[in-house]
């Protein structure tokens, strides 16, 4: 039999709806507090994340760029929150990859915006006009900005991955370059009690999904709206 | 002599008032050129707080360009025709404003060399988006407006009708752009402070007093006869927008208080009141009429949003840092240096104005039905 050009069109459509879209993923994070704290010194997974993504250890506090570290437990989520069991524990933050990103809705160039495929909130350096609307709008702290060029602040430079020029934003991805050959996070590889669980959350069964139905688990600013995709377990 | 020609030559002070903002424009284009090469660093701004001293000036200034409306539409909408005179220096005063604004966002942002980014990635979900949109298009409106007139004041016959089109729609749009400037703020679910419907009514009223007291300060500096109707209304409309301003402050203060949620409360600071207190001060000495409430009023604002609105919505930030802001030289040598490039364009501006003004007064005289007073009383020109 002949295919006619029609017959190969259709067959082709009816491919692409059966197999081209996949259901989108929803990449989430919970974090085992009770687990974190066996060691609260530790520092780990920021070391492990700024080592492999090139974030500078800059001294001046007030100019500092971070993409996960730690806060007290009553700054992360409201002096209200903390009663006297968690008060002054650390608790590490990073960008909450929300549902609703405040930051991408500022955004007045789409130099950040929310991937469709997986809900990483992820961000375009080389697009970035520096303008730090997206600083403003994250209800979380969750962006740095670059007040001078950062590559004398590194100590050693991972030529797997880009540093960055004075005068945008950046943080966290969620590792989408590690993501992308099928790794987890660095941070949640590194973490020496595993207190980090990172996966899918649309899948009923991913490890993330699982732990988040089997605990109880909190967020940060829940009323804001932002819907953050990082969970908290204690 | 052309009204150029007139315009631009002048007695001895004014060749100096000349040099000294020629002087302040070059030492911060000098100060950008570092701040550029060196980045944001050099100013007082912080991861905590992202805003400072630029944002906030860019706030004001787009608050005094919509203040136009307080006189162009009583005079073309209500026809009172006291504001015969100053109306078109309205106009001219939009204009240095919304260069003034400009500037402040263009040195304030980390990458300007891709400012068209803005244009190439058009984001209708961002308000900054719109915000270009308004006041680019509120800078192309008012050049028309205020060109037409003057060509018609210069040819001494009416403007031609088409300006009145631009004109009823440069009245909503100068509501618009200080609306959408609020909008800008007003809408972060993350900053208690900014988050308040009163923001734009807010910023309106202050605006629409900031705005004629800074009219009837030039008036003054220009020696420029208004008349004393034009200044009387200017003075009403100061004084009347300026008690809205303290009244929805209050209503402010009072939703945050007795709500008492902490989040918004702590950003409350002794600036902020000091700030407040100035206010008070300020709406008195106008209620009063005091000759020295335009400058009160309009320094009183200028304190309030161009410096301690942004940095207050930062301070505490989210996660409860009280990180302080402290504006550096740098960033001090770059605002005097955009307000002396308005103060550089209105000076030219207004002296066209008032120049074409002069030759029309002139080349009426030999009609006296015509003719206005001649209360020009600036220095030879």
């Amino acid at each position: 039999m002949k295919i006619t050009r029609k017959a190969f069109l259709a067959l082709l459509a009816a491919a692409t709806r059966a197999f081209g879209r996949p259901r989108p993923r929803r990449m989430a994070m919970a974090i085992d507090l009770a687990k974190c704290w066996k060691d609260r010194g530790c520092t780990r997974c920021a070391q492990a994340c700024h080592a492999a993504h090139n974030v500078p250890r800059i001294p001046d506090p007030r100019r500092e760029i971070k993409w996960i570290w730690k806060e007290r437990f009553e700054n992360a989520f409201g002096e209200e929150s903390a009663g006297p069991a968690v008060a002054g524990a650390p608790v590490p933050l990073l960008c909450n990859h929300c549902e609703h990103p405040p930051c991408v809705k500022v955004c007045p160039t789409g130099a950040t915006w929310k991937r469709e495929s997986d809900g990483l909130v992820m961000m375009d350096e080389h697009r970035c006009i520096g303008c730090r609307y997206c600083m403003a709008a994250c209800p979380y702290g969750s962006r740095s900005f670059n007040w001078s060029d950062p590559r004398p602040f590194l100590r050693a430079i991972d030529p797997a991955y880009p540093t960055r020029a004075r005068g945008v934003v950046e943080k966290c991805t969620f590792c989408s370059e590690r993501l992308a050959r099928g790794a987890q996070p660095a941070c949640v590889e590194v973490c020496p009690p595993k207190a980090m669980v990172f996966g899918d959350a649309a899948d009923p069964s991913s490890a993330v999904a699982q732990l988040l139905r089997a605990r109880y688990s909190f967020r940060r600013k829940p009323g804001l709206g932002a819907g953050p995709n990082v969970f908290y377990l204690l | 002599m052309t009204i150029l020609a007139k315009a631009i030559r002048g007695s001895p002070a004014y060749r100096w008032w000349m040099a000294a903002l020629a002087a302040a424009i070059v030492s911060g284009v000098v100060l950008w050129v570092r701040q550029w090469n060196q980045g944001l660093v050099l100013t007082g701004m912080s991861r905590d707080v992202a805003w400072g001293l630029y944002v906030g000036q860019f706030t004001f200034f787009v608050g005094v360009a919509a203040s136009a409306v307080t006189v162009v539409l009583p005079y073309y909408l209500h026809a009172w025709k006291a504001f015969h005179r100053v109306v078109i220096l309205g106009e001219l005063l939009a204009i240095a404003s919304i260069v003034v604004s400009l500037l402040f966002i263009v040195v304030d942002m980390g990458r300007p060399d891709r400012l068209l980014n803005v244009l190439l990635y058009p984001s209708p979900s961002s308000l900054m988006f719109w915000d270009m949109l308004a006041l680019t298009g509120y800078l192309a409106l008012n050049a028309m407006l205020a060109r037409a007139a003057l060509a018609a004041e210069i040819d001494g016959a009416p403007p031609a009708a088409w300006t009145r089109a631009i004109m009823l729609i440069s009245i909503p749009w100068a509501v618009s752009i200080h609306t959408v400037t609020a909008f800008l703020y007003a809408g972060l679910a993350g900053r208690p402070f900014w988050l308040t419907a009163v923001m734009a009514p807010r910023f309106l009223a202050s605006a629409f007093a900031a705005g004629p007291a800074l009219l009837i300060l030039l008036c003054r500096a220009f020696r420029y006869d208004a008349g004393e109707e034009a200044l009387r209304k200017l003075r009403l409309v100061m004084t009347c927008a300026m008690t809205a301003n303290v009244f929805l402050a209050l209503m402010e203060v009072f939703t945050v208080f007795y709500s008492g949620i902490p989040e918004h409360a702590a950003h409350y600071s002794p600036w902020t009141w000091l700030s407040g207190g100035f206010a008070a001060v300020a709406l008195a000495m106008a209620l009063g009429r005091s000759r020295y409430a335009p400058a009160a009023v309009f320094a009183s604002l200028l304190i309030d949003k161009g410096v301690v609105l942004i940095p207050a919505g930062f301070i505490p930030s989210p996660a409860g840092a009280m990180t302080p802001y402290i504006p550096t030289a740098v960033e001090l040598g770059i605002v005097l240096a955009i307000w002396s490039v308005g103060a550089l364009l209105v000076t030219v501006l207004f002296r066209i104005a008032i120049a074409a003004r002069e030759a029309e007064a002139g080349g009426r005289a030999a009609r006296p039905e015509l003719t206005f007073p001649r209360r020009i009383t600036m220095d030879k020109v």
